[in-house]
């Protein structure tokens, strides 16, 4: 038997060349199969009545199986395993783009009508019904999400450092757990949290735009602490030991050596952070209120926020309805477009800081 | 340098040598540690004060009159479904995304797909809540339908298919698009951490592409992998504002995630019922807050032992 | 060229400090508001701060009073917290807001606690919005339906499950019933909307509703959704869908017309404020404590009995001279016909009639500070 087996590839290897020994498909052959899969795939769906999702659904199993079969047949086993797998990876990066698309259209297609310069200069104050603006609203998110970072980041890279560069032992390893413990407190325990904590000092009627800075702490420290950890790890030991042997003390190798490194990754973590809590809606309701007018002192009376703007826009229309939604979704897009800018600001920042590397 | 200092102090007491800019350092650093510790004993001691009196309270006082863990069982219950179908749905896909990015998408471009796919994170979850109610439940519909005509034999699928789409299923689905990006960005970043070394090698011996990723990269990456579906895990548990918009929920416990009558979610009932509530409601409803403490408490738990096994990779240890 | 870090942060610090002083220069229909507010009173000289909280369903009626009231007095701080009705009466009592908007009178135990909080004197409750209840479906080529209490507590409690059976068809012998199925659509949160139709549901239809009254829905199961805006966007997108909801945001939904006496009433804001109006006050109350018992059980024509009433909660003495003045002043204008005009326009409630706001107004007059 073995014999057989030995002596049976033989003369297909001699066929294949001495070159290559093994037979590989047109670099678009792939990619024909799949579309032809995919067709084929258009063409069960109309015979079942034709509808979009089942012709992207039936289109990629064929496609994907077309592509494994054809391969399998011509290449081998283990090349068209591979080709599985390359054709699921990016179908699975396809269906994460279809939600995203999906979002960002209705979004746009429903912001885009309020999106006007009377929305980011007026207030709701003494608006009945139509115009009016989130000027109010806009700055109060900045205002108070700006305040959680101030308080968020310190505390939250610090520990990040103690995690990374000093902790041992117990504590260590009592932080680490209750950071994530942490990260699955529901908003709006944060909210009464805070508020408990501030009526406790300053009594029943205090509502101060820094409590909602601080319940929204509660829900970004974890996050900032985990993102930074994270990075932080990833600065190699020998750059730290290159500092310690020239005789730099330890706290200025952190400050002057790591921390720069790692600049880029933790200037995305504080983002992922602050686009967390940006469209918290529920512990701000509870501590900063709604307000009409404009007030942009957080240690001062109850203040509006985008979130909490939007919710009651869409949740309390009055009988213009459609202007109270148009505000709604406009003040939705606002809100993305402010994560986003502030993306590319920690984007600018960690490049301007970001030490210059050899390569 | 240790030859001429040995004889005079043993070399331990050379290393603790610390300068007062490190002492403060290194304290402040010690100091926002503990004090992270202090904010979250803070946040259990106000949650055990405040649902204390629901904990001690007759049962029949308790909203529906038939004590508190028949009324936060089915709420735990839909909890853990919402966030178990977010991480079935989830995971798989977010391994996809994260390999392509890193290994299959072409160079030039890779960097800005994983952006966009951040991109997702940016999104306020009441935007999710009505995206999901106006555009995906609607569209979810046939599908609902379907499962319960071919899988109907299995509980999940029992039916009878809900007409709006606003199911536990949908729920799900919106939450594991929610956590999408938090277990992609870290999987994407341990996966363009493996070695080299070792890729180049698996390469060099004649590997295909996925071998090459099957033997050096996912072994390297799992436990980055499951640290970010961790961290998804306790968004998806948490999360209320999209839960509440989207779940037709409020019924008792049932593994049915297709009908139209669902268990809601702990976070979601809190955010429901809250506004409207007085004197034990708002006990009742804390002690169901301290209920998801708890469950985080445990599934965090669970985590850690199971990134325990293996050693961390670190660059700093 | 070289910059040091420091130098860096300087230069990025000021750029973000520049840009939100910028921004920071005041909304530009506030600034116009203030000066040229042109209001016609003379006693037009109050100040400082005047807080509310509660009722969400206010929230859109509030708005209204609130740009009126900003109008006539521009140096008040005026604010409405919509966190809820209980949010609303626990602030009241606590000292934190200055009056509660609630879609609930004050129990007993609250009552001794809000005394407490007003010096011992006496309370107001004024029932100033006024919100009929609409049993609004969406089925096809149907734009309006004849039903009994019975019928609707019979569809409600899932024992009249399709749209042909023989008791809608008795109450409706014109029109054409599809064999569509029923799916009734409750409110998932806990509110006074779901509260006062389950009350209504509870005196008018006992034999088949026997669930308590209650703001959170009784019955297991069915399909639900948040809020107003919730079930009408369900029952907008499901056929043979059928909810109950405020008359004022059912749109294109048919509206079902309600049995009472021998007749049937569709939902109008003068059929509710009718039923408010000729309703019982709760009996052992102050002097100006107007909480009402709606009469769901009216057999008069024209009453409207599946009605929202939500109240303005406050006390007739305050310890301080400006706080009642502000008080006061909101209050007289909430209930004047400009101010429910105003509300009505904005909110879709109904207006209240001339003699509840005799009654009110009686109240509001009687508001002072503490000597």
């Amino acid at each position: 038997m073995s014999i057989d087996t030995q002596s049976a590839p033989q003369p297909t290897r001699h066929a294949a060349g001495p070159v290559r020994t093994r037979r590989r498909l047109p670099r678009f052959a792939p990619l024909g199969v799949y579309l032809a899969g995919i067709a084929a795939g258009a063409a069960l769906s109309a015979l079942t009545g034709f509808s979009v999702v089942t012709t992207v659904v039936y289109g990629v199993v064929l496609g994907t199986l077309a592509v494994y079969v054809v391969s399998r047949s011509v290449e081998g086993q283990r090349k068209a395993t591979d080709r599985l797998v390359t054709s699921l990876v990016t179908t699975a990066f396809a269906i994460a783009m279809v939600p995203l698309v999906s979002l960002v259209y209705t979004v746009l297609d429903n912001g885009l009508p309020r999106f006007d310069a009377a929305f980011f200069t007026n207030s709701m104050y003494r608006v009945v019904g139509e115009g009016g603006g989130a000027y109010h609203a806009i700055l109060g998110t900045v205002i108070i999400t700006a305040l959680a970072t101030v308080i968020s980041v310190p505390i939250g890279l610090l520990t990040a450092i103690y995690l990374v560069e000093y902790g041992t032992g117990r504590l260590k390893r009592a932080i680490t757990f209750f950071v994530d413990v942490m990260t699955g407190i529901p908003s709006i325990v944060a909210g009464l949290f805070s508020f408990a904590l501030f009526t406790l000092v300053f009594g029943n009627s205090v509502r101060l735009g820094v409590m909602g800075a601080v319940a929204l702490s509660v829900l970004m420290i974890p996050v900032v602490v985990r993102s930074c950890e994270e990075v932080l790890k990833l600065v190699p030991n020998e750059l730290r030991e290159a500092s310690y042997a020239l005789g730099v003390p330890k706290w200025r190798t952190v400050v002057k050596v790591v921390l720069p490194t790692a600049v880029a990754g933790l200037g995305t973590g504080i983002t992922l952070a602050v686009a967390r809590v940006v469209g918290e809606t529920a512990p701000l309701l509870v501590t900063v209120g709604l307000i009409t007018g404009t007030n942009l002192n957080p240690f001062d009376g109850r203040m509006a926020t985008l979130p909490v703007f939007a919710y009651f826009q869409l949740t309390q229309p009055g009988t213009a309805t459609q202007a109270f939604l148009d505000r709604a979704w406009t003040a939705a897009l606002v809100l993305i477009i402010l994560v986003m800018v502030l993306n590319v600001v920690a984007r600018l920042i960690s490049r301007f800081f970001a030490p210059k590397t050899g390569r | 340098m240790t030859a001429t200092k040995a004889p005079i102090e043993p070399p331990s007491q050379q290393r603790t040598v610390r300068r007062p800019g490190d002492r403060l350092f290194s304290g402040a650093a010690k100091g926002s540690g503990i004090f992270i510790l202090l904010v979250l004993a803070g946040v259990a001691a106000f949650l055990i004060s405040e649902a204390l009196p629901a904990l001690t309270a007759p049962s029949e006082e308790i909203p529906g009159g038939e004590g508190l863990a028949s009324y936060v069982g089915p709420l735990i219950l839909g909890t853990l479904l919402g966030a178990v179908i977010a991480l079935l749905v989830a995971t798989p896909l977010a391994v996809g995304i994260a390999l392509y990015v890193t290994y299959y998408a072409p160079r030039r471009i890779a960097a800005g797909m994983g952006y966009v796919i951040d991109l997702l994170a940016a999104i306020p979850s009441v935007v999710y809540g009505f995206w999901g109610i106006a555009v995906l439940a609607p569209q979810l519909v046939p599908f609902h339908q379907w499962l319960t005509d071919t899988l109907g034999f299995l509980p999940f699928f029992a039916g009878p298919a809900s007409t709006s789409g606003r199911t536990m299923l949908t729920v799900g689905i919106v939450l594991g698009v929610m956590i999408l990006p938090i277990i992609s960005a870290i999987s994407r970043e341990v996966f363009s951490q493996a070695p080299a070394l070792h890729r180049e090698a698996a390469l060099a011996l004649g590997a295909t592409r996925w071998e090459m990723i099957r033997m050096a990269v996912l072994p390297y990456g799992k436990s980055g992998v499951i640290a970010g579906a961790m961290l998804g895990l306790g968004r998806a548990l948490g999360e209320t504002m999209a839960v509440a918009i989207i779940l037709s929920g409020g019924a008792g416990a049932t593994l049915n995630v297709i009908s139209n009558s669902n268990p809601s979610t702990i976070a979601s009932n809190i955010a429901l019922s809250f506004p409207e509530a007085t004197g034990l409601d708002v006990n009742t409803l804390i002690a169901s807050g301290l209920a998801l403490f708890l469950i985080t408490l445990v599934v965090n738990m669970l985590a850690r032992w199971i990134v325990n096994r293996r050693a961390d990779f670190s660059g700093a240890n | 060229m070289k910059l040091s870090t420091r130098s860096r942060a300087v230069v990025l610090s000021t750029a973000l400090a520049s840009t939100l002083t910028l921004a920071a220069c005041g909304a530009a229909n506030e600034s116009e508001g203030s000066s040229g507010g042109g209001s016609g009173s003379s006693a037009a000289e109050l100040s400082g701060e005047l807080v509310g909280v509660g009722a969400t369903s206010q929230q859109s009626a509030m708005e209204a009073w609130q740009a009126g009231f900003e109008g006539e007095y521009p140096d008040v701080q005026f604010s409405y917290a919509p966190e809820g009705s209980g949010a609303g009466r626990e602030q009241f009592v606590n000292g934190s807001a200055d009056f509660a908007g609630s879609d609930a009178a004050l129990d007993e135990e609250e009552l001794t606690a809000a005394a407490e909080r007003c010096g011992g004197g006496e309370v107001f409750e004024l029932p100033n919005y006024i919100s009929p209840i609409a049993v609004a479906f969406n089925l096809e080529g149907v734009d309006e339906l004849n039903l009994s209490p019975a019928t609707i507590a019979g569809i409600f409690s899932n024992t009249i499950t399709t749209w042909n059976d023989p008791a809608i068809a008795a109450e409706n012998p014109d029109a054409t019933l599809p064999d569509t199925a029923i799916t009734a659509v409750h409110r998932a949160d806990d509110s006074g909307t779901t509260e006062n139709f389950t009350d209504y549901l509870f005196q008018a239809a006992g034999d088949v509703w026997t669930s308590e009254p209650d703001g959170e829905w009784p019955l297991p199961g069915g399909e639900s959704a948040q809020g107003t805006s919730g079930v009408i966007e369900v029952v907008t997108n499901t056929p043979g869908a059928i909810t109950y909801a405020d008359a004022s945001r059912a749109g294109e939904l048919g509206v079902a017309a309600v049995a009472v006496g021998g007749e049937f009433v569709a939902p109008s804001a003068e059929a509710a404020a009718a039923v408010v109006e000729n309703s019982p006050a709760v009996e052992g109350r102050g002097e100006y404590d107007f909480a009402i018992e709606v009469n769901r059980l009216t057999e008069e024509s024209g009453e409207y009995p599946i009605v929202l009433v939500s109240y303005h909660i406050g006390c007739i003495e305050y310890d301080d001279q400006a706080k009642a003045d502000n008080v006061k002043a909101f209050m007289s204008y909430v209930i004047s016909e400009d101010g429910q005009a105003t509300a009505s326009e904005n909110a879709g409630n109904a207006e209240i009639s001339d003699t509840l706001r005799e009654q009110a107004q009686g109240a509001v007059d009687a508001i002072t500070a503490a000597a």
